[in-house]
């Protein structure tokens, strides 16, 4: 069952709606026992980071996901803010994040090759994925994804990358470090190209250790 | 590559879709979840829904209408209408919306966009301006309440203003313009595009999806949104609900874009 955290933040029934629509079963989970049966979990986000952090340290859910990501290795799927607050740390805020990933946030007006173009980075945006990543794969052309975001993601470790979109520069639209996996766009909004994706992220197998 | 957006505009009055000319006289146009559900299978960019009564009647934003409309919508979606605190803010944002849209608020209590920015993100902030141009001058003012009051506000004050006080994205609404179907402001499109650092998307005019183009072509990587070219069809303005498909709209800026 792939379950949705419902923190406060986020477009959690756009999620169990598409599941729907797929045919995989799919669930909100509210408090931390909701999550006991969870193969696959969804961290959605929209907001700011500290707002995220504040929710999710409060959601009473933040042990139980770290004992299912961090010990179960049940595949976990990060979207926009739930991506960013994979990462250590984030310029938009003075929290910690989850550190799940040896990454940080940074600002796109921070940034010499962006910081001539508007922020928030807004709209459609091609995405180049890593060959044979299986979150991406099935895409006949180079999929496009909904992006709305005014920090990125920046990788410590390269090898993490699963896919780069370009706004002045390349940045990290995509990351994948073993069950862990973020992605930037916003792919329950995102048509076609969102629903594939989804549909890879129900099909990745969750390798127990 | 980043594309230009390509955004339906779409007006709620008493819980159904109307289109406006010139802000005055409305068209039923029919059920807003029905909308949502024809522009999900014709794959549009973005959606924006703006209830015109709220803010005028001093409403609450309809959230059952706004949960309805979120979790039905397949594509990134943006509310206005009667959002004037914080709460109302994160409530919504909370229900899955991307983008709340904030006009009337902006003028009566600009620090409540500061407020609403820091707690949301600046990236689901929209400031919505409706403007109309004084007689014969490139001099636009600012109104609020659906067109009847003048603030008097110029309108790169405000886009100054809004920008500082944390607005993610700026939609200038031509008051001449709307229902008109003649065309942008190609004009007031470039210099505000051109003042601002924060994406930008122009409403009013449209008519043809050359009008898009046009605007694509003077102003670079921008938002193009419309409400009467994708709700009428033909020169009796028929209602049927229409957009372009992908592979037209990629074919769209081929030139433009180079």
């Amino acid at each position: 069952m792939i379950h949705v955290v419902d923190y406060g933040l986020g477009n959690v029934e756009a999620f169990l709606n598409l599941y729907k629509r797929l045919g995989y079963p799919a669930t909100r989970a509210k408090v931390a026992s909701d999550l006991e049966n969870a193969s696959k979990i969804i961290l959605p986000g929209v907001g700011s980071f500290d707002y995220a952090m504040k929710l999710l340290n409060t959601s009473g859910m933040r042990p139980m996901l770290e004992k299912l990501v961090l010990g179960n290795k049940v595949p976990i799927l990060g979207v926009c803010v739930g991506m960013q607050i994979l990462a250590n740390s984030s310029d938009e805020g003075s929290l910690a994040g989850l550190g799940w990933l040896d990454a940080r946030v940074l600002a796109f007006s921070k940034n010499e090759k962006a910081q001539s173009l508007p922020v928030p980075h807004m709209g459609w945006n091609h995405c180049s994925p890593k060959l044979g990543h299986p979150l991406f794969s099935g895409f006949k052309a180079e999929p496009s994804f909904y992006f709305l975001h005014s920090y990125y993601f920046k990788c410590e470790k390269n090898e993490d990358i699963s896919a780069t979109a370009n706004y002045g520069m390349n940045f990290c639209s995509a990351v994948s470090r073993n069950n862990i996996h973020g992605v930037q766009f916003h792919p329950e909004k995102s048509h076609d190209f969102g629903e594939r994706l989804l549909k890879n992220f129900a099909e990745i197998p969750h390798v127990a250790t | 590559m980043l594309r230009p957006r390509i955004i339906p505009c779409l007006l709620v009055h008493k819980g159904a879709l109307i289109k406006t000319v010139g802000f005055g006289a409305s068209k039923y146009i029919g059920d807003p979840i029905n909308a949502v559900k024809i522009f999900n299978e014709k794959g549009a960019d973005e959606l924006m829904v703006l209830d015109i009564d709220a803010s005028v009647n001093g409403d609450d934003p309809d959230f059952a209408l706004i949960s309805n409309l979120a979790s039905e919508c397949r594509m990134p979606l943006c509310y206005g209408g009667g959002i004037k605190n914080v709460e109302q803010a994160k409530r919504i944002i909370g229900l899955g919306v991307e983008k709340i849209a904030i006009s009337s608020a902006f003028i009566d209590s600009p620090s409540i966009v500061a407020e609403i920015s820091n707690e949301i993100g600046r990236q689901s902030v929209v400031i919505v301006l409706d403007v109309k141009k004084r007689n014969s001058e490139i001099q636009y003012d600012v109104f609020i309440k659906n067109g009847q009051v003048n603030t008097g506000l110029n309108v790169f004050q405000a886009v100054n203003d809004a920008q500082k006080l944390g607005a993610g994205e700026l939609i200038i609404n031509s008051i001449d313009r709307d229902g008109s179907m003649n065309g942008y402001d190609l004009i007031l499109a470039k210099m505000i595009k051109e003042a601002s650092s924060v994406p930008v998307t122009i409403l009013g005019g449209a008519g043809k999806l050359e009008h898009i183009q046009d605007l694509v072509r003077s102003c670079g990587i921008i938002g193009a949104s419309a409400g009467s070219l994708f709700v009428f069809k033909g020169i009796y303005k028929a209602v049927l609900i229409n957009y372009p498909t992908l592979i037209k709209r990629d074919a769209m800026f081929i030139n433009e874009l180079g």
